[in-house]
């Protein structure tokens, strides 16, 4: 069973192959072999799974049709859960237990999916290598002295090594195709608006934005078809039906017009990557596609840009972690001014600190005209870029990170680690839909490709992404130390 | 651009986070290297360039002003820290 597609596995289910309490039971005894050295889950909510695999049978055998009906998921602890703890990574909310399901959440009970546990994240989202968590570092599969990635490094990780075959992410400025790439999986970032931010821990407003980690597009376009709708809870989820994500996927790529940003494939890039994603393009011309070279010229701005309006609006979005309703409080405060500030710098890690004061100093009076409004100048023109270069082209197709998985401890300096995010930090700014699949390898690495496409267009993506994996099979490898460790249990 | 100590102080009073003094330093360089990071954007020219705040220029959807939320106090409170009759407990505010 391990190794099946979602719709495989749906199959399997409905032909009686399998049951969803088996299938369930198979992830939850591969979870318990590796997740002391992965440390991909943070918590692992057995017991529940059962139940909804029980219920999910019961379904199956009344003829339900949901695809993922039966399917064990794992959620990034971001996403409140009802009555399992929903951490974020953080110290702050070691022991929140959500008196709600976040609707990303809601979506997939309601389908019939099983809950396996809530995957490792950076704290409070804010990473790109899973370091930060309050709950250690989560291994990456392929090299275990490497990152995953982050901030969805346990979602990436956990698909990866197959403790589950789709879990959730969020991607705020490439925290799903960043440590999608590292752990040769497929990650998804739709629109802006396209899928509920509600019950969605927030990091930074207007840049955060849910979406499926799995193994291939055709299973992130069965996620789609769950996760993405208008919410009515969700003031900034957008008002456009949702289409059927599956049923487009084959459409032929005969003419299709693929800009490569000559600002992605510049200084900073490794050439063995550069070589990768080159040789990747070259399937798409076999296809009958056309690789256009196009400019993206405010590109070396965006983590300039990025690095104030997320901690900005990180710093008036932490700013409810208090310690009066919910989340960490210290021991016996003497006054108000005290139960605020060590409540907060007890419970929040060094990194969360550093974004929350960069931020507040970017909104403080006097500097607001220079950073903040400065910073959504420069966004409106990233975005103007990209839309220039869609008049021209139908995709934009680059490297999604500089170089593959990096050793842990190897980024110390902060500002090294945000030029991490080079290549997917602008598609966020600008809202768009971006994928990162799986492109090839590099010294036994992973390397993955990023396709981004215009405002909505997430069935272009899935459907450019699929066809590339209906010609290539690098979406197929799984890392050999893993599954031997648990195939010997 | 370099921030000093008096400075680093106050916005951590405004962010409500305590900075030891012994901490004080390094969190003022590491923020001054971010800072360094976010002045590139000050060599480019944005003069009459409208700020874009959400992706597609999207105002707040409105809705009917009826009540549709019901009391869930109990059940929020829960998981608070201190509470007692339905308030939240904290330090004494006024003396």
């Amino acid at each position: 069973m391990i190794g099946k597609t979602i719709a495989e596995l749906a199959s399997a289910l409905r032909s009686r192959e399998i049951s969803s309490v088996e299938l369930t039971q198979e992830y939850l005894k591969r979870i318990n072999a590796a997740n002391s050295s992965l440390n991909a889950f943070i918590t692992v909510c057995g017991d529940q799974a059962l139940e909804q695999a029980k219920s999910a049978d019961a379904a199956l055998a009344a003829g339900n049709t949901n695809p993922v009906c039966g399917i064990p998921l794992a959620h990034k602890d971001i996403f409140c859960s009802k009555g399992i703890a929903t951490t974020c990574g953080s110290k702050m909310l070691e022991n929140f237990i959500s008196p709600y399901n976040a609707t990303v959440v809601e979506n997939f009970n309601r389908a019939g999916a099983v809950t396996l546990g809530k995957t490792n994240m950076d704290e409070f989202a804010m990473g790109s290598s899973n370091e930060t968590s309050y709950f250690g570092p989560v291994k990456n599969p392929w090299n275990l002295s490497c990152v995953p990635g982050g901030s969805s490094g346990g979602s990436a990780a956990a698909v990866a090594a197959e403790l589950c075959v789709m879990a959730t992410g969020t991607d705020t400025g490439g925290s799903i195709r960043q440590p999608a790439a590292f752990c040769g999986v497929t990650g998804f970032k739709p629109s802006y608006g396209r899928i509920s931010r509600w019950g969605m821990i927030a990091f930074a407003s207007s840049l955060d934005q849910a979406g499926p980690i799995c193994k291939s597009a055709e299973d992130a376009a069965l996620m789609m078809n769950v996760m993405a709708g208008l919410d009515s809870k969700d003031s900034t989820s957008v008002d456009l039906s949702v289409p059927d994500y599956s049923g487009t996927l084959s459409q032929p790529l005969e003419g299709l017009r693929i800009g490569l940003p000559r600002q992605h494939f510049a200084e900073g890039l490794a050439p063995d990557i550069d070589q990768v994603v080159r040789q990747a393009l070259g399937e798409f011309e076999k296809m009958g596609a056309q690789l256009i070279d196009i400019d993206l010229p405010n590109n070396h701005l965006s983590v300039s840009a990025y690095y104030v309006v997320a901690p900005a609006e990180a710093s008036a979005n932490l700013s409810r972690y208090d310690g009066v309703r919910y989340g960490y409080r210290c021991n016996e405060p003497v006054d108000l001014e005290d139960m605020y500030k060590r409540s907060r710098s007890e419970g929040f890690g060094d990194e969360v600190k550093r974004r929350i004061l960069v931020g507040t100093y970017a909104l403080s009076a006097g500097f607001y005209d220079a950073y903040y409004r400065k910073a959504q100048q420069i966004r409106r023109l990233i975005k103007q870029d990209f839309l220039t270069a869609f008049e021209q082209v139908d995709v934009i197709i680059g490297p999604t990170s500089p170089h593959t998985a990096f050793e842990f401890g190897s980024k110390s300096d902060p500002v090294s680690m945000y030029l991490e995010d080079i290549y997917t930090i602008a598609v966020n700014l600008a809202g768009l839909p971006g994928i990162s699949i799986p492109a090839g390898f590099s010294s036994g690495m992973p390397v993955g490709m990023q396709i981004v496409a215009g405002d909505f267009e997430e069935a272009r993506i899935l459907n450019v992404a699929h066809q590339f994996q209906q010609v290539t099979d690098w979406h197929r490898r799984t890392p050999d130390s893993i599954t031997h460790k648990v195939s010997e249990d | 651009m370099a921030l000093d100590k008096a400075e680093v102080e106050k916005i951590a009073q405004l962010a409500r986070l305590h900075v030891t003094e012994g901490e004080i330093e390094t969190v003022a360089e590491r923020i001054s290297d971010i800072l360094d990071l976010i002045d590139q954007m000050q060599a480019v020219d944005t003069d009459g360039v409208e700020p874009l705040s959400h992706p597609l220029d999207a105002v707040q959807r409105l809705r009917v002003d009826t009540i549709t939320e019901t009391d869930q106090r109990e059940a929020l409170q829960t998981i608070a820290p201190s509470t007692e009759n339905g308030l939240y407990l904290v330090p004494k505010v006024i003396e």
